[in-house]
């Protein structure tokens, strides 16, 4: 059986069969499009068999490749903070959508755009600062009390993220540029302006990912409660904080670029943490990876389902996620 | 030399004073158990032991050393916590619970080897939960589970050991099998065992000595004969106690008296 194999076994199985997956997602989302489909037009223009010049080859390279790895990015960062969203404040439905933190960021971006600061790092900079501001806000909400945790947090995470809303509508509102329609798309969560000279700004997440990673065994202990972790040698204070502002400094930055797109924190992990355990040995490697093709995956459906033109991926995750949500709590009421 | 040594100490809750001016020396290889009312501080005393409280004024020192010059992992290896309750909100298996004892010595990013899990193995044996290893801590019983726990505390290889009400809520057959199992712990690896208790007789029939808080003071320590007297008992927790010779062993057993009875005593 699974669990029975050794940690580095199952480590580098599951590794294997997500980086598997995430192939198979990106060669699908490079292949297909509303302006053609096929896997050996795709082969020929990856291997350089065919014309560099073509139209096609144009598309697969300057529009989708930037598009995917945004999709990419964006998944694998919004999973993960979702996962560790979750193990800090022992929540099962945590998550930076839901908890407010992208609703801040998207504030704090918004705010930058409209005082024309630059994307990078001006932009990057005011959203961090707005979901720091909201993250400080639901973890003094809770903090000092674990027996109102569960529903409390999530009803001042409805709360900020309704007041973020609020902030968001204002601004719009005061806008009188043609950015309106912009922020609005960008808003529902939108991949589709990506080029691929904004990439290099999202290889600042790989060390968030490499700190995750070295620090998921700690994250184990604290599953079991902060004063049992403590008790365990962990220097409780500490991890939390490293490990929020890690998170919340990854999330902002890809809030910049991909707008607000909820749920993937929540389903992804979800989904993991059904086949592999709580481990987050296990389960941190896999957001990441799970976390890429599920929303490349969403991208595709987000292109391709509408009979013309495309709708903005924020949709498709929330129709899948919306529902999933509602199913946890149902249970989570049920259980106790 | 005392493993454990406190003097003078006081305990804030916040602004709230739960501790006042206490002094305890806990003996290597002693089966300590502190006692006393509801809200008299038994478990902000433990806390306060393990480090999870700050010290408002006074000194506790573990092992000749003062508990602030220890690292939270130096502190681990030393001394483990048995606590009520763990959050069962993401389940792990039992196997995968009492391997996280060898944290402290793996540090911050270690991998656990053999070694580590032999003794997450024995840890096991030594408790009965070796048939339920892979099964997810949520779905056992009450004492399953905290024997799981203290397993997890034995493969944490402390030297001292301290426990909240690990028979709380558990039957009296299971209450014994905890009871003797931390005899057994404290015999076979010479661990000094200290336990907040609220049953007076189990912490007769096990305790080496007595702790009996009152209102956060100390009230008295000693051995179970010379603190559970009937005069003293009553005066904690306001309330009168029988006590007689238990014919097991000549230790009190204590019987708080109804009220239908309380002309006959």
């Amino acid at each position: 059986m699974f669990s029975d194999l050794r940690l580095g076994v199952r480590l580098a199985l599951v590794t294997i069969v997500l980086a598997g997956l995430l192939t198979v997602s990106f060669l699908l989302g490079m292949g297909i499009g509303p302006s053609g489909n096929g896997i050996f037009e795709l082969l020929a223009a990856v291997f350089g068999n065919g014309d560099p010049q073509s139209v096609f080859s144009v598309i697969v390279w300057k529009i989708r490749l930037p598009r995917i790895i945004l999709a990419a990015a964006v998944g694998s960062t919004l999973s993960l903070g979702g996962l560790v969203f979750q193990a800090l404040l022992r929540n099962p439905l945590a998550e930076p959508y839901i908890l407010g933190i992208s609703g801040g960021s998207a504030v704090g971006a918004i705010g930058g755009m409209l005082l024309g600061f630059s994307p990078f790092p001006g932009m990057a900079l005011a959203a961090f600062a707005g979901s720091l501001l909201i993250l400080v806000l639901v973890v003094g909400l809770i903090s000092g009390n674990t027996s109102i945790g569960r529903d409390s947090l999530l009803l001042g995470g409805v709360m900020m993220n309704a007041f973020c809303g609020a902030i968001i509508m204002f601004l719009i509102s005061i806008t009188q540029t043609s950015e309106v329609h912009q922020i609005l798309f960008w808003l529902m969560g939108d991949l589709s302006m990506s080029g691929l000279d904004r990439l290099p700004v999202l290889l600042t997440i790989l060390p968030c990912f490499a700190v995750i990673f070295v620090l998921a065994r700690p994250l184990n202990l604290l599953l079991a409660g902060r004063e049992s972790a403590a008790s365990l040698g962990i220097n409780v204070r500490r991890l939390t904080m490293l490990l929020l502002l890690v998170t919340t400094c990854m999330v902002s930055l890809v809030v910049c670029q991909s707008g607000l797109i909820g749920f993937v924190g929540l389903v992804i992990p979800h989904v993991l943490r059904l086949l592999l355990g709580p481990d987050h040995r296990l389960l941190v490697p896999a957001c990441i990876l799970g976390g890429a093709s599920y929303l490349i995956l969403c991208d595709l459906l987000a292109r391709t389902l509408p009979t013309s033109g495309e709708m903005p991926v924020g949709i498709v995750t929330a129709l899948i996620g919306a529902p999933l949500f509602i199913v946890l709590l149902w249970r989570s009421r049920r259980c106790r | 030399m005392p493993v454990i040594s406190v003097t003078g100490l006081n305990l804030c809750y916040g602004k709230r004073q739960v501790l006042q001016d206490i002094s305890m020396h806990v003996h290597r290889g002693e089966f300590y158990l502190i006692i006393g009312p509801n809200g008299s501080g038994k478990t902000s005393l433990l806390k306060g032991l393990a480090n999870l409280l700050p010290i408002a004024k006074g000194k506790i020192e573990i092992l000749g050393k003062s508990l602030t010059s220890y690292t939270r992992r130096q502190l681990a290896c030393k001394l483990a916590v048995v606590p009520q309750q763990i959050s069962l909100d993401f389940p792990f298996s039992v196997a995968e619970t009492v391997l996280m004892g060898r944290a402290p010595h793996l540090g911050l990013i270690g991998i656990e080897g053999a070694a580590d899990h032999a003794l997450a193995r024995e840890a096991m044996h030594f408790t009965d939960v070796a048939h339920l290893a892979d099964r997810p801590l949520d779905q056992l019983s009450g004492g399953e589970r905290q024997r799981v726990i203290i397993a997890r505390a034995l493969c944490q290889q402390p030297e001292i050991i301290l426990l909240d009400e690990p028979t709380a809520s558990l039957d009296p057959a299971h209450q014994i099998q905890i009871m003797d199992l931390m005899e057994r712990f404290r015999v076979e690896k010479g661990t000094t065992v200290i336990m907040v208790s609220h049953d007076l007789n189990l912490a007769s029939l096990y305790g080496d000595r007595l702790l009996l808080l009152h209102n956060g003071r100390v009230e008295v320590v000693g051995p179970p004969n010379e603190v559970l007297t009937a005069e003293r008992l009553a005066a904690c927790y306001g309330c009168a106690m029988l006590v007689e010779k238990n014919s097991l062993g000549q230790m009190p057993r204590v019987t708080p008296v109804p009220q239908k009875y309380s002309l006959v005593v």
